[in-house]
């Protein structure tokens, strides 16, 4: 790291935007900062702001620059960045907690074994950790209503793969990194497939098309494949025998 | 008033200006590829860009109105008849009941668009008609699919001289927050190449090659996922670039080395495979002139539409017209 790449960080993204950067590698207190820093810009509503979104560490402004110069909006931004520590903000309001029925390894999630290994743990071990492990949703992203979830545990901080899985199904339990993502669509991935779930992260159909927000929690309960096929059966919401509550603390 | 599909392209969609507001949702904004030709249709049909059209990738299918409706080609030009006559694209034109409407093979191109008086009237789904494909919002449009379209008046027969951008070319680019992790010798390199679009292509992205080595970063592999912006040139793991489309993912973790101006991604989109493309580095205060440019050419646009005249050759029963009938006086 130079001393240029001091945090937070403001940069331009492209024509139009601009991103201001808590941390380059996952921490708690940057990742609270971007969701924070993010909720700020879209309480305040700037003119020519015309998008925000927050992603791992870094909160994303997108605007109109016939309206907002680049330079007006960094001057704007480092002035917001002065009045307070973003890294010591509270996580946001009315999260909840999700339980997610998951049938881990087994022919619905191939990988289980594997990532075991590259963790250095027997099957039963890492699907003992991983199921009790309450993971917060540190952002959503790359596919619509799509959750990156964590902390795991260190000995999960395992490399993607080299060669992509060609395809992974909807509903699907990944890891990589001591993170989980839950694929809202089929996808090709180089994340391990640990877990399958039923639950549908994105619902375009109904009125509440996306179903997670920033800091929500989850906890994967193990299900047996014959569990998840009676859930399947009837699962016309969406949720995959999820339950939800709300986290009082 | 509805347009019947008699036959279909493979990846033909509704499209409008697109669903900004759901990034971070991780939903990307969609619309239309080739925003210019939105406006083309609509200075045409002389109605709201906001209106939605059907987007027709490399292949438009066979369409039959119920009324009389109002039509307008733009985008990739591509081969068409009405009731076996062909007309020309680039403008409009009265479709009566029960006429069929047949749009073939691009001849340029890569995203026709098939307009119509009104705006097809497809649901709205998180404030737009735009499909998403990648994401399931809406679907491709189906043979035996009925286009709603909405309450209509007004002229056709006229026509505009669409802004050439169906053959590659040179595509305008401003250096974007990962841009630093490539090095001068490899951003001066990639800006000397002339790259041809690859095989690879939907909404979602265009592949380039190029002859050579790839573009690589440094600490490619290790790099935060961060957020993506239509126009991003994406550095996949051997290096080749991908030009991110409408429909791209929200976040990743593959280096961008640079964006295309918004003003050029109609270029961009509508290369076809093959085409040969180059990138120029611009300054912020460069890329705003380009862009104020072309605003300002979207707006000029209805101005510029003309009456169409027939041509003589394409008119099949052009001895059994009266064509000195009526004329009284040459002094008229």
């Amino acid at each position: 790291m130079t001393v240029a790449d001091t945090f937070p960080l403001v940069r331009t993204v492209g024509f139009d935007g601009a991103l201001v950067t808590f941390a380059n590698t996952m921490t708690e207190d940057a990742n609270r900062a971007a969701l924070a820093f993010r909720a700020e810009i879209e309480q305040l509503r700037w003119d020519g702001v015309t998008e925000t979104s927050a992603t791992l560490g870094s909160a994303y402004i997108r605007f109109d620059p016939q309206h907002l110069t680049h330079a007006g909006i960094r001057l704007r931004l480092q002035r917001l960045l002065e009045q307070q520590n973003w890294y010591s903000t509270p996580l946001p309001e009315g999260r909840r907690l999700w339980r997610v029925p998951t049938v881990y390894g087994t022919d619905l999630a191939p990988q289980l074994k594997e990532a075991a290994a590259a963790a250095g743990l027997d099957p039963e071990d890492a699907i003992q950790r991983l199921s009790t492990t309450r993971v917060r949703v540190l952002t959503i992203g790359f596919a619509p209503g799509q959750p990156y979830l964590g902390p795991l545990g260190p000995e999960f901080d395992i490399p993607r793969l080299q060669d992509l899985t060609p395809m992974v199904p909807e509903g699907a339990l990944v890891l990589a990194i001591s993170q989980f993502v839950l694929f809202s669509g089929p996808t090709p991935t180089g994340w391990r497939h640990v877990g399958q779930t039923a639950f549908r992260c994105f619902r375009p159909e109904m009125e509440q098309s996306f179903v997670l927000r920033p800091g929500d929690e989850m906890i994967f309960e193990p299900v047996s494949p014959d569990q998840l096929d009676q859930i399947r059966a009837n699962n016309t919401d969406g949720t995959g025998g999820a339950t939800c509550e709300e986290i009082t603390a | 008033m509805s347009l019947t599909i008699h036959r279909i392209g493979p990846a033909c969609t509704i499209q409008d200006q697109g669903r900004p507001g759901f990034l971070d949702q991780g939903l990307s904004r969609s619309g239309a590829a080739d925003i210019l030709a939105l406006y083309e249709g609509a200075a045409l049909l002389g109605q709201s860009p906001d209106c939605a059209a059907l987007e027709m990738a490399g292949l438009g299918g066979e369409f039959e109105a119920t009324l009389p409706t109002r039509i307008a080609l733009t985008g990739a030009p591509m081969q068409v008849t009405l009731d076996g006559s062909q007309v020309p694209w680039n403008a409009s034109h009265q479709l009566e009941a029960g006429q069929r409407l047949v749009i073939g093979a691009a001849l340029q191109g890569n995203y026709g668009y098939l307009h119509v008086g009104g705006g097809i009237q497809s649901e709205v789904l998180l404030g737009s008609r735009s499909t998403h494909l990648t994401a399931k919002v809406g679907r491709a449009v189906q043979v035996g699919d009925v286009l709603v379209v909405g309450a209509d008046s007004g002229h056709t027969g006229l026509k505009l001289a669409p802004a050439e951008r169906f053959s590659g070319g040179l595509l305008h680019v401003v250096a974007s927050f990962q841009t630093t992790l490539f090095d001068d010798t490899t951003l001066h390199r990639f800006a000397q190449t002339k790259f041809w679009r690859g095989t690879r292509a939907n909404r979602m992205g265009m592949q380039l090659e190029s002859d050579g080595d790839g573009f690589a970063a440094k600490g490619q592999l290790n790099i935060l996922s961060e957020v993506i912006t239509p126009g991003d040139i994406q550095m996949t793991g051997t290096g080749n670039p991908f030009i991110l489309l409408p429909e791209c993912q929200t976040t990743g973790g593959y280096p961008r080395i640079a964006t295309v101006l918004p003003c050029d991604m109609p270029r961009a989109a509508q290369t076809p495979a093959g085409a040969a493309i180059r990138f120029e580095f611009v300054t912020m205060d460069q890329a705003m002139a380009l862009q104020s440019a072309f605003d300002a050419e979207l707006a000029r646009l209805p101005g510029k539409v003309e009456p169409l005249l027939r041509d003589p050759h394409n008119i099949p029963d052009l001895l059994s017209y009266q064509l000195i009938g009526g004329v009284i006086s040459a002094n008229d």
